[in-house]
């Protein structure tokens, strides 16, 4: 490993990094206001809403990424003649497919608090909004967590594929170096460091905090 | 209704060869993908034996290799093995077995961790009742401990065909010739005769990848479901 | 009469074909203690839930204080403050503390101020023993303790009714006692209650009524000592019969 080359591309790596978090951090903006609307709609069994929605978590949680992007990409130019940069189709691409997927962890957390805890507050005169608020969510959020982290790690994994669509994430700038120099090593060893520095964190901190959230909310 | 075909470029499809090269770029995938599951099946039963053990060393080591497959991306994994063994150990591999390899390290780790959550999952006066019942220990794994890890795990890891065949397209990176690529093929040699195919072709392959993907999932949560009690 | 609390007319209550309820009819009297007894599947439980418009009913009607209850009414929360209820599993939020449990509801719901009802809350919890738990959550309690925060909790809103649903059923026998105690307390001091149980000794101790419902209705009432040593149907003999022991034992000198 010549340790000189990794020293010349950790500027090219640095830029890459930046635009995985960017995309990252908006598509993961978009997943959870999706989510949450789309799971409320669902719970609440909002008509004609609530067939959209799930025809919707179906479709995107049943398709792979990579063909969502090339669709979304290649395809709908072509035929609407809306032109989007790479950037706003990776961004939207991702925060339909995470909406999907966090819609279904928001609904799952929602689900797993017994009913009988809505009676209950109900029995003491809550309306069914105070209920939701005060007794429903906060327990639902604990449930949630896990499979939250979870979705996290695999929305930040799955910007890789933005490589596909030629947008400069840190893969891109992986598979650039290799294509170009041969400099194939010190290119895939630092595409690890740089996925690590993005991904141990969250997943350290994703498994600590449904630790103690757990344990502050249920005490195991 | 010709000029719409036409229109939204869905007439390259049936120029020719065009569709059954699709179909045979998704069966690449999907081959990938089988081979992929049924290797992780037996190799994460196995692993999931093993992270059942007390012992610190296979605790620790079990412990990494589940972490690589959390957080690194499947394709930087799929570029190490593809591109980096040649440099590091002097092998080249096939792109599809490179391919192979990468998916069942990542199912094989996903596996083995659903298999331990079900094998820790069975209630310990479970094994105690079985015991006190006279059965050994053979009789109480056999008749009393597998059949229930098998319905707990049976809808997770049907999840996880899905999972692969969603990832799998990503081996058009290490230069597999899969449906996107035939797609893209295509396309450029019809870029003047319809400039839409673009649109066509991937509506296709998506639709194509919705119809393998959402039965599995279907068939999955009616499993769920039918054994959550 | 004039002081009847709770009105029930002649409900009807079934789930799909199954009828649960089949024209039931009850007055609960201001300061009364009412046990209602029966075997599973009685419908006991499902008339509670009813009162408290957890359960839809398909006919009849139940007024408290001459008011319609109605799940779909406007005001049914307004009408729950007034009915408290227990219930066989606490259903304590697991996330707050015993002290923010009893006091969310009414700092919530009715808008007091949360001095006065920390202070109300914290005395209730005096006597029934608990006020060193009150920052407690409910997973440090044990089950006996958990369902008398539970009545607190309910008593803190000034009910005029308080319904409990089998409430020592989940309880280890040796935690039944410290709840029973806390209820005959109440019983005691004045308050209007409908008590569902299996515990016949209390159920004799407490009641001013008994009613004992079989197959959807009032097989038989009574005052607690007549029911119990000369009950008049079958119905009723029978189920209390299977409460009864007859001795195996060899008697005499060996």
């Amino acid at each position: 490993m010549n340790w000189d080359v990794i020293v010349s591309y950790l500027p090219l790596y640095k830029d890459g990094l930046l635009i995985t978090l960017y995309t990252g951090w908006f598509g993961i903006l978009i997943s959870i206001v999706l989510g949450l609307v789309t799971a409320l709609i669902v719970h609440f069994k909002v008509p004609v809403l609530k067939t959209i929605a799930k025809i919707y978590i179906e479709i995107l949680r049943n398709t792979p990424l990579l063909i969502q992007l090339f669709f979304i990409y290649y395809g709908i130019p072509k035929l609407f003649g809306i032109v989007t940069d790479e950037l706003t189709c990776g961004i939207v691409g991702l925060g339909l497919l995470g909406g999907a997927y966090m819609a279904e962890t928001f609904r799952s957390g929602i689900e797993a608090v017994d009913t009988i805890q809505m009676e209950s507050a109900l029995s003491l005169g809550m309306t069914r909004r105070q209920a939701m608020f005060h007794i429903i969510l906060p327990q639902a959020v604990t449930y949630s967590v896990p499979a939250f982290v979870a979705n996290l790690i695999f929305l930040l994994k799955e910007t890789s594929v933005f490589s596909c669509i030629s947008i400069l994430e840190l893969m891109f700038t992986a598979k650039d170096r290799i294509a170009v120099s041969s400099t194939t090593v010190e290119s895939l060893f630092l595409v690890v460091v740089f996925y690590l520095i993005v991904l141990l964190p969250v997943s350290i901190i994703g498994s600590v905090v449904e630790r103690r959230l757990r344990y502050a909310s249920f005490g195991n | 209704m010709q000029a719409l075909v036409t229109d939204l470029g869905f007439d390259v499809l049936f120029k020719g060869t065009n569709f059954t090269r699709l179909l045979g770029g998704m069966w690449v995938t999907l081959k990938i993908s089988l081979i992929s599951v049924a290797l992780s099946i037996v190799l994460g039963i196995l692993l999931g034996v093993v992270m059942t053990f007390k012992n610190p060393v296979t605790k620790a080591i079990c412990r990494v290799y589940l972490e690589i497959v959390r957080i690194m991306p499947q394709l930087v994994l799929l570029f190490i093995v593809y591109y980096g063994s040649a440099r590091l150990i002097g092998l080249k591999f096939e792109p599809e077995f490179a391919a192979v390899i990468v998916f069942t390290f990542w199912g094989t780790a996903e596996m083995g961790d659903l298999v331990r959550g079900a094998l820790q999952s069975i209630p310990k006066h479970q094994y105690e009742s079985a015991y006190s019942l006279g059965l050994n220990r053979s009789q109480t794994y056999f008749s009393i401990v597998i059949p229930q890890t098998i319905r707990r795990l049976l809808p997770l890891s049907i999840n996880l065909v899905t999972r692969m065949i969603k990832t799998t397209p990503l081996i058009v990176m290490i230069e597999v010739v899969e449906a996107t690529k035939v797609a893209r093929q295509i396309i450029d040699a019809n870029r003047v005769a319809s400039p839409n195919a673009a649109f066509g072709l991937f509506f296709v392959i998506f639709v194509l990848y919705f119809a393998v993907c959402w039965p599995i999932s279907l068939l999955a949560s009616h499993l769920e479901k039918k054994w959550s009690n | 009469m004039a002081d009847t609390v709770l009105t029930i007319n002649n409900i009807k209550k079934s789930y799909g074909d199954n009828l649960i309820l089949n024209g039931l009819s009850l007055d609960v009297h201001k300061g009364e203690v009412i046990v209602i007894i029966g075997p599973s599947g009685c419908g006991k439980s499902t008339l509670l839930r009813c009162i408290n418009a957890l359960e839809p009913i398909q006919g009849g009607e139940i007024r408290l204080d001459g008011e319609l209850i109605d799940g779909n009414s406007r005001n049914i929360a307004q009408i729950r403050q007034k009915i408290g209820m227990v219930f066989q599993n606490y259903e304590l939020f697991p996330h707050k503390t015993v002290l923010q449990n009893i006091i969310l509801a009414p700092m919530k719901v009715q808008k007091r101020s949360k001095v006065e009802v920390t202070e109300e809350a914290e005395q209730l919890l005096e006597r029934v023993g608990l006020l060193d738990k009150k920052d407690s959550y409910p997973r440090q309690l044990s089950g006996g303790q958990k369902q008398r925060v539970a009545i607190v909790r309910a008593l803190c809103m000034h009910p005029e009714i308080m319904l409990f649903d089998e409430v020592t059923a989940a309880l280890d026998p040796e935690m039944v006692r410290e709840v029973l105690d806390t209820m005959l307390e109440l019983a005691k001091n004045g308050s209007t209650m409908l008590i569902v149980t299996h515990e016949m000794n209390f159920a004799r101790a407490i009641a001013d009524r008994v009613f004992f419902l079989d197959g959807g209705g009032i097989v038989e009432e009574g005052d607690p000592e007549n029911f119990f040593t000369h009950p008049k149907t079958e119905r009723a003999q029978n189920f209390l019969h299977t409460f009864e022991y007859e001795s195996v034992k060899h008697h005499g000198n060996e």
